[in-house]
């Protein structure tokens, strides 16, 4: 439902508000570099406002402080209803590597929901691309959670004296699961 | 003077070409020293822990199941992408990919789990022991992490008291 109404709301232009609530502005960097002549999303109709009332969607970096949850929640208040978040940077997906200092909250979802997350520290200019680029549905998203398992509890137990040989093929018979 | 300022800025531009990268279309190759994504190999890697304990964003957790089966879970929320856990692993099994198109729209779609069958010592009953003496004093036993909450477990909750020693500081192991 939320990439339907992406698509129908976001479908022409994106403004985007540029929030930073404590980060150390490598993530601000990128994201003007993305504003740059070299990667120049002007041309996909994404432009920087400079209030958060005329914005649709609110790019959040650095971690919720305690000195700026507040702020950020009232940027996020101003913000006309359909409204997207994007957490960019590890500070703003996670909350850092200062995580569990005094004056850090969290990650940024603690104060404002968060739609699209794109971690790096920073992340690439090409990322906030794509990031953008899977909000609007222009592109699947690459990345699934990823699971190696040894194995399967509870682990099956086999007795040797049921093993019967039939034409080299073993067959495990009264297999009993502990 | 200004038609002439609007010339050389025009010469100016004409000479720089055209600079935007073309991304969306065709992506550039990245630097050589480039770090993204850390790779997990669960075929080399023996469970000693040692990424999850350099680690400086505490993102990668260690959970015993039973005697056997130890979990290594990377969360990758707040990772930074410094490699030092590329750098101590002794089997070489995280490697540092070129992988940095990780935009989603949830944060668990770039965790990476690894079950590890691990054998036991005969004589000790552990595997693996902490490199100085004070590490030693701090850790009862294996390193547990609260793998179903996501939460690195903080090392001195052992023998520390459970009281805060603060009322109005709410600290959040998270």
């Amino acid at each position: 439902m939320l990439k339907n109404l992406c698509q129908k709301m976001f479908g022409r232009s994106l403004w985007v508000y540029h929030a930073n609530s404590g980060g150390c502005n490598g993530c601000d960097i990128e994201v003007l570099n993305v504003l740059t002549p070299y990667y120049d999303v002007e041309r996909f109709g994404i432009k920087l406002v400079g209030s958060p009332r005329h914005a649709d969607v609110m790019l959040c970096q650095g971690p919720a402080m305690r000195s700026t949850a507040q702020a950020l929640k009232r940027a996020y208040d101003a913000m006309p209803a359909p409204k997207l978040v994007f957490a960019i940077g590890s500070c703003a997906c996670g909350g850092g590597i200062w995580f569990d200092s005094y004056s850090v909250l969290g990650p940024v979802e603690k104060v404002v929901p968060v739609n699209f997350y794109i971690p790096g520290c920073p992340p690439r200019p090409e990322a906030i691309i794509y990031g953008v680029a899977v909000a609007v549905g222009l592109v699947d998203k690459k990345t699934a959670p990823v699971k190696f398992k040894q194995i399967e509890l509870p682990i099956p137990r086999y007795h040797p004296q049921d093993l019967t040989g039939r034409d080299e093929l073993v067959v495990y018979e009264k297999v009993e699961k502990v | 003077m200004s038609v002439l300022s609007k010339l050389q800025e025009a010469v100016v531009c004409l000479k720089a070409g055209r600079v935007t990268l073309p991304y969306p279309v065709k992506s550039q190759p990245v630097p050589e020293k480039f770090r993204g994504r850390p790779l997990f190999d669960a075929a080399k890697c023996t469970g000693c822990g040692g990424c999850a304990n350099n680690c400086p964003a505490r993102e990668i957790l260690l959970f015993d199941l039973c005697q056997e089966i130890r979990i290594v879970q990377y969360l990758g929320r707040r990772c930074t992408y410094c490699g030092r856990c590329a750098d101590v692993c002794p089997e070489k099994a995280i490697t540092m990919s070129h992988e940095f198109e990780t935009g989603t729209n949830a944060i668990g779609d770039i965790q990476q789990r690894v079950e590890l069958f691990m054998s036991t010592c005969q004589r000790c009953g552990r595997c693996f022991k902490e490199p100085s003496a004070l590490e030693q004093l701090k850790l009862k036993g294996y390193r547990v992490d609260d793998v179903a909450h996501e939460r690195w477990v903080f090392r001195s909750k052992s023998y520390l008291e459970t009281e805060p020693a603060v009322d109005d500081i709410k600290i959040e192991m998270d």
